[in-house]
């Protein structure tokens, strides 16, 4: 309190300097701004040029017509909907289970004294951090083993199949949820758990009813996070899925430069519209973005 | 003072009330925890140990488990005798770390000490930095592309290099195009970092910093002696995160040119012989444990660190 | 609530209650056996035999169809095939088209995994490498029906190291030195028979002002088409057949001579040609920016089609003579086809989707959308040949010794861990031919040994 009111104080003393410094400040980061979006904005550029156009003036050229050709194209001849959809199918359930697995050990780790409660969030988070080549052999050998039910997979195994990709990212992204949401649930006050278990809540009421609805800035961040992440892999895509038509947009993009390396227009429309999911979702999310991210701090 | 110990009698008592959690409970935490740890356990553990196994084994992928040879430590041998892409592979990843850590790195913690500030528009800022991590890697070397392709690309036009023999061939050249990609990688690291160190000074307590402004001390004073100290969770954090962004690089360089000619990487070393055509299992498990143990260390480090304190 | 009763609660939470170890334990343990004890216990095998392969009855349903051919022309080519053998047959397929390079690297997993009835590739060791492990296939019943209208090198290409046929062609093309007719018209320049003729030959050109030699090798084999006919031309096709199944020495006296010849070459070619995909350099021939390149005649027809550029003005010469022993008897003309799954879901119709794929029929609907291949099927009809095909069949049929292409010939994890690297790396330094070789050897032997 008495230090707000110095606040204004220390303002009024250096006011000339300080509007030069904000002027010289706002310079810089609209430079950095600008030079950070240039290569998106060139993309942007050429996706909506026709390649008629850029075939006859090269690609550094002032525009003859800009247009939405080559997107309807890159949707129509990548079956880009398609490939969405397998994105969405393996993106947004593999982001709900990650949360919920790792609030849930989250929970038990930060609110429930455990003497296993150290090594359990080490198994975790180290985890996360292997390198995805690591595991590739085994892995792709233990997939080749585990069955599903057929209406679950339609080639009996967990190889080929969405659920196996959500599992792995599941497997692989729950350590580091769960340590930001181990951070963050030690911030909510302990006696919000204890009136609930006097009450007589067992520990699955607490963490549904209480814990986790307070957590929503730390979910949604992660949230955001753990979708782009997700939905951007690359590498589990190509070794644990053989079908063409199962693969996500991400592939689709491959297959594209496969078969269109030349035409960047169509190219880059393609790699626009494969970006634009994340780009929603963290427009949508930005507002919890840096309060969700708690990673521990020297405050408690 | 006497309301204090009567506090902590009640204490005690509250403490003899809440002890056992009930059966009902014991099993909900035990699947609470269990089915995760089933999952990290079974898809990421378990494969890692066999891929530690398999680095000592001959094996061509095809076949079941008795077509694998043991060979002891003939695959690492080879590796760091015969092996023509390992020793770039190897410089090329550290390159990698020491340019991520050093500008990309200072430049986010730049951005996120200043987005800080709450001046207009910090959010709008902070979008445009973070573009770049919200891309997939695969779009984002498709970008870089446009960027640098020899006769098409931006870049040699603006220097009006187009014609040939004038050509700079950013991602042709060995000598060029591994900087060529790391700008790319710390166009997008850089707002990675940038929030990581935007959450880390939202929790640094505002009290200590005013304390420094009213002490008339300079900014970078203010900065260097009290916000960076206090930073110190945040800087392992992302320290770490570095390390490992620089170890698991691989998306970029692949899409590039598959990780040749001046890109070479361990992990699409590891890559290339396990999943390409060529498969030599025990060879990549090998190059793939090299890469796990190196990432080992920053991993340790952290551990340590972060559960050294708490304990 | 006060500030005591908040530190009360505190400390309450903290010495919480207690999980035991052993319920968490027995959970995690209880799951895992489950995992991976379902897992384990025993192979899951497709329980032998595929629905609808009882009896000699028609091929009926659907069969699977495995496919690589991503660029445009060859994709429509394939799928008007398959349409003309649905017409045929009443068998529908089901196509999985996955992007040409993205299917090569994955076939080990593939053919492991869940693959299709009938896939698409390649002839040679490439294709025995595999049929020697068990995961292909075998369809000698189907060459018995159709043997006779193919040539013996075609049936050897076609054999696994057991005397079993399990490869059916498609289509081959021959590797030579391709060039622009108008271009040497207008220059009058003349095709070269021998080394020094060819030499004289890129010289003049250069001097011209024009690049020889268009050059890419990005992708890691375009490169691998040169070094076979330097070395078949050097020394024999026999020793270039031997070196490529791992009996020869690389850094023997005969290898690093081939490598030398090659780099004779290479001031007459493309700079940069690392950063360069081989669809590039067909360009910059069809742009008359380069006069001619060493490359496939399905690979640039593909490239002058998409480019709009006739190709009638296309003539290829026969790779130059070095040593005359040796002539130019040797062509290099991969063929591409298709494989049947060991354990197909419908093997009746696969082996009549085989059939057809390798009878003239087949080929013939093919080569009506892809005309830059020639057929194999001896039978199949030419009369409706381009000048690029006529060349091409002219080149095949005239040559006494016929070999697939590096990656083909050899093992597949030499080629590509082993051959693509060190070209690349003579492509960059190509003075040190000497240790280039011996670290060829030293891996070759570590691979062919295992």
């Amino acid at each position: 309190m008495s230090v707000a009111l110095e606040r204004p104080a220390v303002q009024e003393r250096t006011g000339r300097g300080i509007r030069w410094q904000r002027v010289g400040l706002h310079v810089f980061l609209a430079g950095a701004a600008i030079l950070w979006l240039a290569p998106v904005l060139w993309t942007l550029y050429t996706s909506l040029r026709p390649f008629s156009d850029t075939a006859k003036n090269g690609y550094v050229s002032l525009p003859g017509a800009l247009n939405f050709e080559n997107y309807s194209q890159a949707w129509t001849q990548a079956d880009l909907p398609h490939y969405f959809l397998n994105s969405l199918i393996i993106t947004l359930p593999a982001v709900f289970l990650t949360l919920l697995f790792a609030a849930a050990v989250a929970f038990v780790v930060a609110r429930l004294s455990f003497r296993f409660n150290v090594a359990l969030l080490i198994v975790f988070m180290a985890a996360n951090l292997l390198p995805q080549q690591v595991i590739l052999t085994p892995l792709y050998r233990l997939y080749l083993r585990l069955p599903l039910p057929e209406f679950l997979s339609d080639s009996g195994l967990f190889y080929d199949s969405f659920i196996g990709l959500i599992a792995i990212n599941v497997a692989f992204q729950t350590g580091f949820c769960t340590f930001v949401l181990s951070n963050y649930m030690k911030t909510i006050p302990a006696s919000l758990g204890d009136a609930a278990r006097v009450d007589g809540a067992g520990v699955l009421r607490q963490f549904f009813g209480i814990v986790l609805p307070l957590c929503r800035p730390a979910l949604a961040a992660l949230a955001t996070l753990e979708f782009t992440w997700i939905y951007n892999d690359f590498l589990w895509a190509v070794v644990l899925v053989q079908s063409g038509d199962k693969r996500p947009i991400t592939s689709a993009l491959a297959n594209l430069q496969g078969a269109y390396f030349t035409n960047f227009n169509l190219l880059a429309a393609g790699a626009m519209l494969a970006a634009l999911p994340t780009l929603i979702v963290y427009a949508l999310l930005q507002r919890h973005f840096i309060s969700g991210l708690t990673l521990g701090a020297s405050k408690g | 003072m006497a309301t204090e110990i009567a506090a902590a009698g009640r204490v005690a008592r509250a403490k003899q009330r809440a002890t056992r959690l009930t059966a009902r409970d014991r099993v909900a935490v035990g699947f609470m925890v269990g089915i995760p740890l089933v999952f990290v356990v079974g898809l990421v553990w378990l494969p890692t140990l066999a891929s530690v196994y398999l680095s000592f084994t001959s094996w061509d992928g095809i076949g079941g488990l008795d077509t694998i040879n043991w060979v002891g430590t003939t695959n690492y041998d080879q590796i760091f005798s015969i092996y023509p892409p390992f020793w770039p592979a190897l410089r090329h990843n550290l390159i990698w770390l020491a340019f991520l850590a050093v500008l990309p790195t200072t430049f986010g913690l730049l951005l996120a000490y200043l987005l800080d500030k709450n001046i207009r528009g910090t959010r709008a800022y902070q979008s445009v930095f973070f573009l770049p991590v919200v891309l997939s890697l695969a779009v984002v070397g498709f970008i870089w592309q446009l960027v640098y392709a020899p006769e098409q690309g931006l870049i040699n036009n603006l220097l009006g290099r187009t014609e040939q023999g004038e050509v700079i061939n950013w991602l042709g050249n060995p000598d060029l195009n591994l900087w060529a990609v790391l700008i790319a990688a710390a166009w997008r690291h850089a707002g990675y970092i940038m929030i990581l160190y935007l959450a880390g000074l939202k929790s640094v307590d505002p009290a200590l910093r005013e304390a420094a402004a009213i002490d008339g001390a300079s900014e970078w004073y203010a900065f260097r002696t009290v916000v960076f100290p206090a930073l110190r969770p945040i800087n392992i954090v992302v320290l770490v995160v570095t390390v490992i962004e620089a170890l698991r690089a691989f998306d970029i360089v692949f899409i590039v040119n598959k990780g040749r000619n001046g890109l070479e990487l361990l992990s699409v070393l590891v890559y290339d012989n396990i999943v390409g055509e060529a498969s030599r299992i025990g060879y990549g498990s090998a190059l793939a444990v090299i890469l796990l143990l190196i990432s080992l260390i920053p991993i340790v480090t952290y551990v340590a660190h972060a559960f050294g304190r708490e304990s | 609530m006060s500030e005591a009763e908040r530190r009360r609660l505190q400390a309450a939470m903290g010495a919480g209650p207690r999980v035991t170890r052993r319920s968490l334990l027995a959970t995690g343990a209880v799951g895992l056996a489950a995992v991976y004890g379902i897992g384990c216990g025993g192979d899951d095998d497709d329980g032998g035999g595929s629905s609808g392969s009882g009896g000699g009855g028609k091929p009926s349903g659907t069969v699977s169809f495995g496919s690589n051919y991503s660029d445009p022309v060859p994709k429509k080519a394939i799928h008007a095939t398959l349409d003309a053998f649905t017409q045929q047959s009443g068998v529908k397929v089901a196509m999985n088209e996955v992007d040409h390079n993205t299917f090569q690297e994955q076939i080990n997993n593939y053919l492991q995994g869940t693959p299709d009835d009938v896939f698409t590739w390649f002839a040679g060791n490439r294709m025995q490498f595999f049929a020697e492990r068990g995961l292909v296939g075998d369809i000698s019943d189907v060459w018995e029906e159709v043997g006779d209208q193919y040539s013996e090198a075609f049936k050897a290409a076609s054999t696994g190291k057991d005397g079993k046929q399990y490869f059916m062609p498609l289509y081959n093309y021959a590797w030579a030195v391709w060039y622009r007719k108008s271009v040497f018209q207008q220059h009058g320049w003349k095709p070269a028979k021998t080394w020094d003729e060819f030499m004289a030959l890129l010289k003049q050109i250069q001097s011209e002002g024009m690049t020889p030699l268009a050059f890419a090798d990005k992708d890691g084999w375009p490169a691998m088409g040169t070094f076979d006919y330097v070395n078949m031309r050097t020394n024999g096709y026999d020793f270039h057949i031997s070196l490529m199944n791992g009996e020869e020495a690389w850094d023997s006296p005969e290898v690093k001579e081939t490598f030398k010849n090659y780099a004779t070459l290479l001031p007459y070619s493309q700079e940069a040609a690392l950063g360069r995909l081989w669809q590039d350099a067909a360009q910059s021939v069809a742009d008359k920016k380069s006069a001619m390149m060493v490359i496939g005649s399905g690979q640039i027809g593909i490239q002058f089609t998409a480019g709009k550029t006739p190709t009638d003005d296309l003539a290829g010469m026969a790779f130059p003579e070095i040593n005359p022993e040796h002539g130019q008897d040797a062509i290099e003309a991969p063929i591409d086809g298709h494989m049947m799954a060991k354990s197909p879901k419908n093997e009746e119709a696969a082996k009549a989707l085989l059939k057809f794929l390798g009878s003239a029929a087949g080929q013939e609907a093919y080569l009506k959308t892809d005309p830059n291949d020639v057929a194999t099927n001896e039978t199949a009809a030419t009369t409706k040949y381009n000048s690029l095909q006529k060349q091409s069949a002219e080149m095949i049929s005239s040559a006494k010794q016929i070999s697939q292409f590096m990656d083909r010939d050899t093992r597949p994890d030499f080629a590509s861990t082993v051959m693509i690297p060190a070209l690349q790396q003579f492509i960059k330094a190509p003075d040190d031919i000497d240790g280039l070789t011996k670290n060829i050897e030293q891996q070759k032997k570590s691979i062919f040994a295992s």
